[in-house]
């Protein structure tokens, strides 16, 4: 959910993105990181731990819990909390170590 | 290899004021950010700052985030500087090497500022890794530079500044705050914030803290409980309470890890919010020319981190043979602001802490 | 009690009062009870009527011969802490409050009144709502509350 009216803060209207989260077309806002646009989706899930596969969702937001890694773009292990989202990227949970050479 | 003359660490408060004071001496630095951008965690500080004019106060820190970008942006010749990258390597003989989308970067200096800030800490219970827990500063990145809001209801851990603050700006997003949860007898932050929310008919419940949290794939419910003098739960006072989101706000810690890689003299000091180098009074660590500013030397409010940054830059920069022109006068001034901005009740713990690490 | 639940003591607000004859005419009250390191208060007042000193780390002390109630430290106290009442006849007082949520309330409307503890306690008509590029965001609401409530009143509620 995205805030609509704030005492402090103007958001302003942005640019649509859209991109793919698990195979599916959804969209997110310019200058949005990957973890806040699945937020607004209302996608708390990002991660699994590696053992147990327990769901994760972002701790810090400042790119230093691992709690958000993605594979992105075939890239796995991606700080979704501080990746800036890029049209038509490719966005999928990860639930295990990731591989370095994944391809989409 | 890439050759500079400084290397600054973090771009938050204290490596962006550092940039500025070793700039305006005439030194140039290259400051390394992992984020995508400059400014640190002051671009979501939507609350008015304390201390005095020196230190921006009254300004909102966001706006305090422009104002000590725009002074860098002001030395195009002189700061560099390096967004989403991340250290990965410091070596004793001054090479700093950085990850850059993928790039392996080596770096050859001559100085380095250590200003990575703190993070925040974790606390334990049942089921603390639900989808749905964050840290209070992380909910406030999320509301305050997206715009994107955590849930409707929220209950928070720790009354510390932090938590009154973040709770009282979730009110402002137009989130449903149940209450502030504190384990202490006594609330931990500045009472006018406590104050704030009250009024806004927020319980703060001192002497209670979080149990379990009940979910299957994110975080559903709370069990929260009384707790005795020895900070244990006391039997028959639990409740349980509906919620989406919980955030925890019970402290940061140093990010003090890069020093541990060049050997640097370190000491666990619970006062400063963890493992913090040794530095003497110029903030220079046991490593020659390895210096450090802001929280990864002590936990303490972003005003402070300011003046250490500014202070950190100033004796740097002369240490490398570039003098600034009111040396002597901005010193003993960027001392004194410290001196004022921790001498009363609240920064008590912090100037035992500090006397702690003096080399 | 302030230190557990953030509410101040009766006695703790009074102290902040000045006597009541003085609020014949608007004066600011400042509930800061803490030695916290800031001084906006006193650097923003234009009349000198508000006094820290060197040490950051004191408490406001407000002169209220020189205080006008102008409400200029209302909006720049960081910790919302301030606000200004004047006594006007024997049945209001008006105060004029910091106010940062949305949304705004807009003059002539009845919202309700509420004390310290975050209680309702009256109904409260607004008079006017400023907020101009120098108040920075805090709006500066002048409310008309029953006199009886000078002690109690704190701030207001949308009424639902």
């Amino acid at each position: 959910m995205r805030i609509k009216e704030h005492p402090i803060l103007t958001f302003e209207e942005k640019k649509e993105l859209s991109f793919f989260f698990d195979g599916k077309e959804v969209f997110g806002y310019e200058g949005d990181t990957i973890a806040s646009a699945l937020h607004a989706l209302g996608v708390k899930t990002l991660s699994h731990s590696i053992e147990l596969h327990r769901p994760r969702g972002f701790y810090c937001a400042i790119g230093n819990c691992s709690s958000c890694n993605m594979i992105v773009n075939g890239k796995a292990n991606v700080r979704t909390c501080v990746t800036l989202l890029v049209e038509n990227m490719q966005v999928k949970t990860q639930v295990n170590k990731g591989d370095i050479y994944e391809t989409n | 290899m890439k050759q500079i003359d400084l290397v600054i660490i973090g771009g938050g408060p204290a490596g962006l004021s550092a940039a500025k004071m070793a700039a305006e001496s005439g030194l140039s630095s290259l400051i390394i950010e992992r984020d995508f951008k400059v400014g640190g965690q002051l671009v979501k500080q939507t609350h008015m700052f304390f201390g005095s004019e020196k230190q921006y106060a009254k300004t909102r820190g966001i706006d305090i985030a422009k104002i000590l970008v725009n002074d860098v942006l002001k030395y195009p010749e002189l700061i560099e500087i390096m967004t989403d990258t991340t250290v990965v390597g410091l070596y004793k003989d001054k090479v700093v090497t950085l990850l850059q989308n993928d790039k392996y970067i080596k770096v050859q200096t001559n100085a380095i500022i250590i200003a990575t800030g703190a993070s925040e800490k974790v606390l334990a219970f049942e089921n603390n890794d639900l989808p749905g827990i964050y840290g209070a500063g992380a909910v406030q990145t999320l509301m305050n530079v997206h715009g994107v809001l955590p849930g409707q209801n929220v209950v928070m851990v720790g009354s510390g500044n932090i938590g009154l603050i973040v709770s009282y700006q979730l009110i402002q997003a137009g989130v449903n705050v149940l209450c502030v949860l504190e384990a202490a007898s006594e609330i931990g932050g500045y009472k006018v914030h406590a104050s704030k929310l009250k009024r806004l008919g927020v319980d703060i419940k001192t002497s209670h803290s979080i149990k379990k949290a009940i979910g299957k794939e994110y975080l559903e419910k709370i069990v929260i409980g009384k707790l005795d003098d020895k900070w244990e739960f006391i039997e028959g006072t639990d409740e349980e309470l509906v919620v989406d989101s919980l955030c925890i706000s019970v402290g940061l810690s140093p990010l003090s890890n890069l020093l541990s890689m060049i050997e640097t003299e370190m000491k666990y000091v619970s006062y400063l919010g963890g493992l913090v180098p040794l530095i003497d009074k110029n903030h220079e660590t046991s490593i020659e020319n390895v210096f450090v500013a802001g929280d990864v030397c002590g936990v303490e409010e972003a005003s402070s981190a300011i003046v250490e940054g500014y202070l950190t830059g100033l004796v740097v920069a002369k240490k490398l043979g570039f003098v600034h022109p009111n040396y002597d006068e901005l010193y003993l001034d960027f001392k004194d602001q410290l001196q004022n901005l921790r001498s009363g009740p609240f920064g008590e713990k912090l100037r035992l802490g500090l006397e702690e690490i003096m080399r | 009690m302030l230190n557990t639940n953030g509410v101040p003591e009766k006695k703790l607000v009074l102290s902040k009062f000045p006597d009541r004859e003085l609020l014949l005419k608007p004066k600011a009250i400042t509930e800061c009870y803490e030695d916290i390191p800031c001084n906006p208060c006193a650097t923003s007042c234009p009349f000198d009527a508000i006094y820290i000193g060197e040490d950051i780390n004191t408490q406001p002390v407000v002169d209220f011969e020189k205080c006008t109630g102008c409400g200029i430290c209302v909006y720049n106290c960081p910790g919302l802490a301030i606000f200004t009442v004047q006594e006007l006849d024997s049945t209001n007082a008006r105060f004029k409050i910091p106010f940062e949520l949305r949304p705004l309330p807009e003059k002539g409307e009845t919202w309700s009144g509420v004390n310290r503890a975050g209680e309702i306690i009256t109904e409260v008509l607004i008079e006017k709502v400023s907020l101009k590029a120098t108040h920075d965001k805090t709006a500066l609401v002048q409310v008309l509350v029953p006199v009886e409530y000078i002690n109690y009143f704190i701030t207001i509620r949308r009424q639902i």
